[in-house]
């Protein structure tokens, strides 16, 4: 049996009088997608943060397993490390894709940019590779040296991953990706992630407030209320069988379309 | 001159500027701040240079200032001046005569050997500064050695022009470590750089950073395997000395677009006309 | 009944029952103490009146339902796996390579062409998607969905259609144990009769058939035996 990609133990974390995270476990395995719902202020992306390093928890161990299989403590490792992590075997998608998009760089340089960072020095294997990714996310190669300011949002979101995704990354943190996205743009998308995610065997800890997205996407789900998990398991499991009463009160909140 | 003391600034701030030069050869192309006086002119006259000059000038030492690759023109003739009157060292324009070259935006056609030292004027010392505005950011893609955003810049051109269309300032490594702006000489001098006997120093003024290559120190710059970088230069010969190898600028004559191109080193261009001119006396 | 078959599912005082928070924090009783064995290659097929929790069986046993009380043995690869103790993990390796579920409703990402739903239940135990393909037309076409159906997303589809992409997903992969929820509810007798050959064929090839089935001619073509469900408030 494998071992766990990341692993949380006992993350607290508080704002002032608040806690965002009070007692906060969770393990991804490789090639997993877990998802973490609730709703705003319940202290799911605040969790999403810590896991990924962004922020430091006040209590609590954050362990990630490299490709040697060689554990390292998140929030213990040197500056440099993190942010190789961050730039190689690790993505993050955010809601807006401008907090990540160069928007002064056209489309071809920002899925190569990651590519560059990691040392690629051959201007045409980037350009075939930000083509290839480009056309995987169903952006037009002919597209590739446009601007992303004259991309519509559903493309700028596709951007996002395919720039995210050109290192191949083991890990991607995603914070709302669907939000703020038109339906239908949003299940294009819901399909491409799950694609891309499923054939490239990425592990994925998703952060939204969506529960069909949850559904769609996850295998697993935590379910978060005041900093706290309420209640973990199978996706399927929690979402039609719900044993706490937040999430009974947050499935059956949900419209049927 | 009385009332100043030697080379302008004080013994204090002399021995401040030397230590942060120090340090810069000890790490070759990481820009070191340092306390910044005010000068006697205006920024982007050459402050930064002329600190750094005054830093390390004695008496002995034979100065010369270039602008643009010329002695003669108003801000190279001012600082020759300047230190002429406050160290009261002996001047030159001949590049192989001086021990210190303090210059602005160009390399002596003529090398440089082991017993000169090149002070470079920067305005912007920064080279990822346009890419990336947080101050603090640059700084930890120096310390990290993260400089994959420039590459970035160079993909743009490429994608952009079909080849790196940067003609000055060109972003080099330097000793396989440190980003480092070269400061805006041409892309054609970029070469010169590397592995330079003299000693290279770089002011800015109004940023406050010093840097340096020590000699024989690698300096290369940034490209693409499949879009090396590449020198280019003006097709014509200069119109004054004939040299095929120096890099030219271009004169408009006259009203109806004649144009000259001659060497922009002034001396290296005059030496080479006082030779040929040898040569047609002795033919 | 053929007892040269092995036994590849057994539960053990199951019980399942509903807390309802919204409600007061009501509980309902479903399942209680119940034991049922299913051999390979055999159907069989739950009776009893509606409420009696046969629904909530096929889920319980499937995972997407909690037991609460009780285990259920599951024959995955050469081991028994307690399916309502396992890690989710587990749970999704004993439904990617041992346990089949066809359930009444489809539910699928928005989008995604139906031959691609069908072939992904292969190409996620690791079929050539190229193969794959070619089975799930194969598969579409068995259940009578017309070619140009294939290339479109189910979600326009009527329910006998969404049905049978849903059946068609279910049995592809050969799953050793096979979960029906009503599978032929929305079918006409054609459609009906083509699931009972799926499901004969299954049965020679030693898959265990566990349905619920309310069409008596169906039921009576395909089971082997019932398994009666009796309501928990009238047993106790």
């Amino acid at each position: 049996m494998s071992e766990h990609l990341l692993s949380a133990t006992g993350l607290h974390l508080s704002f002032g009088a608040i806690w965002a995270l009070d007692g906060v476990d969770a393990t991804l395995w490789p090639g997993e997608i877990l998802a973490v719902v609730g709703e705003s202020g319940s202290g799911k992306t605040t969790l999403l943060h810590v896991l990924s390093g962004r922020s430091a928890p006040d209590a609590g161990l954050v362990a990630y397993r490299d490709t040697e299989g060689v554990a390292h403590n998140v929030h213990a490792m040197p500056a440099p490390q993190l942010r190789a992590l961050h730039r190689s075997d690790w993505g993050f998608v955010h809601q807006n894709p401008r907090d990540a998009l160069r928007m002064e760089v056209s489309a071809g340089g920002n899925v190569g940019e990651r590519l560059m960072a990691q040392g690629a020095r051959h201007y045409g294997v980037i350009r075939e590779s930000a083509i290839d990714w480009l056309r995987q996310v169903e952006i037009s190669p002919s597209r590739i040296d446009d601007m992303p300011h004259t991309f519509s949002g559903g493309m700028l979101q596709r951007l996002q991953i395919a720039r995210t995704l050109a290192t191949h990354p083991r890990l991607v943190f995603m914070d709302e990706p669907t939000g703020g996205l038109d339906v239908s743009v949003q299940a294009r998308l819901l399909d491409l992630i799950r694609t891309l995610v499923a054939r490239l065997g990425i592990a994925v800890v998703l952060v939204t407030h969506d529960i069909a997205v949850a559904r769609l996407l996850a295998d697993r789900i935590l379910v978060m209320r005041h900093g706290r998990v309420v209640e973990g398991g199978l996706t399927d499991q929690v979402l039609d069988d719900p044993q706490h009463p937040y999430t009974q009160l947050l499935v059956s909140s949900v419209l049927q379309a | 001159m009385s009332g100043y003391n030697f080379a302008y600034l004080d013994e204090q701030t002399k021995r401040m500027i030397r230590r942060a030069i120090l340090k810069a050869v000890a790490i070759p192309g990481h820009q070191v701040p340092f306390g910044g006086r005010e000068m006697p002119l205006p920024y982007g006259w050459g402050t930064g240079g002329i600190q750094v000059t005054a830093a390390i000038l004695g008496p002995s030492d034979v100065l010369k200032v270039i602008d643009q690759g010329a002695d003669d023109t108003t801000n190279a003739v001012s600082i020759r001046r300047f230190f002429a009157r406050t160290a009261g060292i002996e001047t030159t324009t001949h590049t192989a005569d001086a021990s210190v070259i303090q210059t602005r935006h160009r390399i002596p056609e003529t090398p440089l050997r082991a017993d000169q030292i090149i002070v470079y004027q920067v305005p912007l010392p920064e080279p990822l500064a346009k890419l990336e505005q947080s101050r603090a950011e640059t700084r930890q893609m120096h310390a990290l050695a993260e400089y994959g955003l420039m590459h970035v810049k160079l993909y743009e051109d490429i994608a952009r022009y079909g080849h790196i269309s940067i003609s000055y300032d060109y972003p080099v490594m330097v000793n396989g470590r440190y980003l480092m702006s070269p400061s805006p000489i041409p892309a054609f001098d970029t070469p010169k750089m590397h592995r330079m006997a003299a000693l290279q120093l770089f002011g800015a003024g109004r940023e406050k950073r010093i840097y340096a290559i020590p000699p024989h120190t690698d300096v290369k710059p940034l490209d693409f395997d499949d879009h090396p970088f590449r020198l280019t230069r003006a097709p014509q010969a200069c119109g004054l000395c004939g040299a095929r190898d120096s890099y030219l600028d271009e004169v408009v004559m006259d009203d109806r677009g004649g144009r000259l191109f001659v060497c922009s080193d002034t001396d290296y261009c005059a030496g080479r006309q006082s030779m040929r001119q040898d040569e047609d006396a002795a033919a | 009944m053929r007892p040269a078959h092995p036994e590849v599912l057994r539960t053990e005082a199951l019980g399942k029952s509903f807390t309802l928070h919204m409600q007061g924090g009501v509980t309902i009783p479903v399942l209680r103490d119940l034991g049922l064995t299913l051999r390979a290659g055999e159907c069989v097929v739950l009776s009893g009146p509606s409420g009696t929790g046969k629904s909530t069986l096929i889920r319980s046993l499937y995972g997407n339902y909690r037991a609460d009380t009780g285990r259920i043995m599951i024959r995955h690869g050469g081991d028994w796996v307690d399916l309502a103790h396992a890690d989710p993990r587990v749970v999704l390796a004993v439904r990617r390579d041992t346990l089949g579920y066809v359930s009444q409703f489809l539910r699928v990402v928005p989008r995604v062409s139906t031959l691609e739903i069908v072939a992904e239940a292969l190409t996620s135990r690791g079929t050539p998607p190229d193969e794959a393909k070619l089975r799930a037309r194969s598969m579409l076409l068995r259940l009578n969905l017309v070619p140009h159906l294939h290339d479109l997303p189910p979600a326009t589809f009527s329910g006998g259609e969404q049905q049978r992409v849903n059946l068609a997903r279910g049995f592809i992969p050969n799953h050793p144990i096979l979960l029906l929820d009503e599978p032929t509810s929305s079918l006409d007798a054609v459609n009906r009769d083509a699931v009972v050959e799926l499901v004969a064929e299954a049965k020679a090839a030693g898959t265990a058939i566990l349905a619920i089935v309310h069409d008596m001619t169906t039921r009576d073509a395909i089971a082997d035996r019932l398994f009666h469900l009796t309501p928990l408030r009238e047993a106790a």
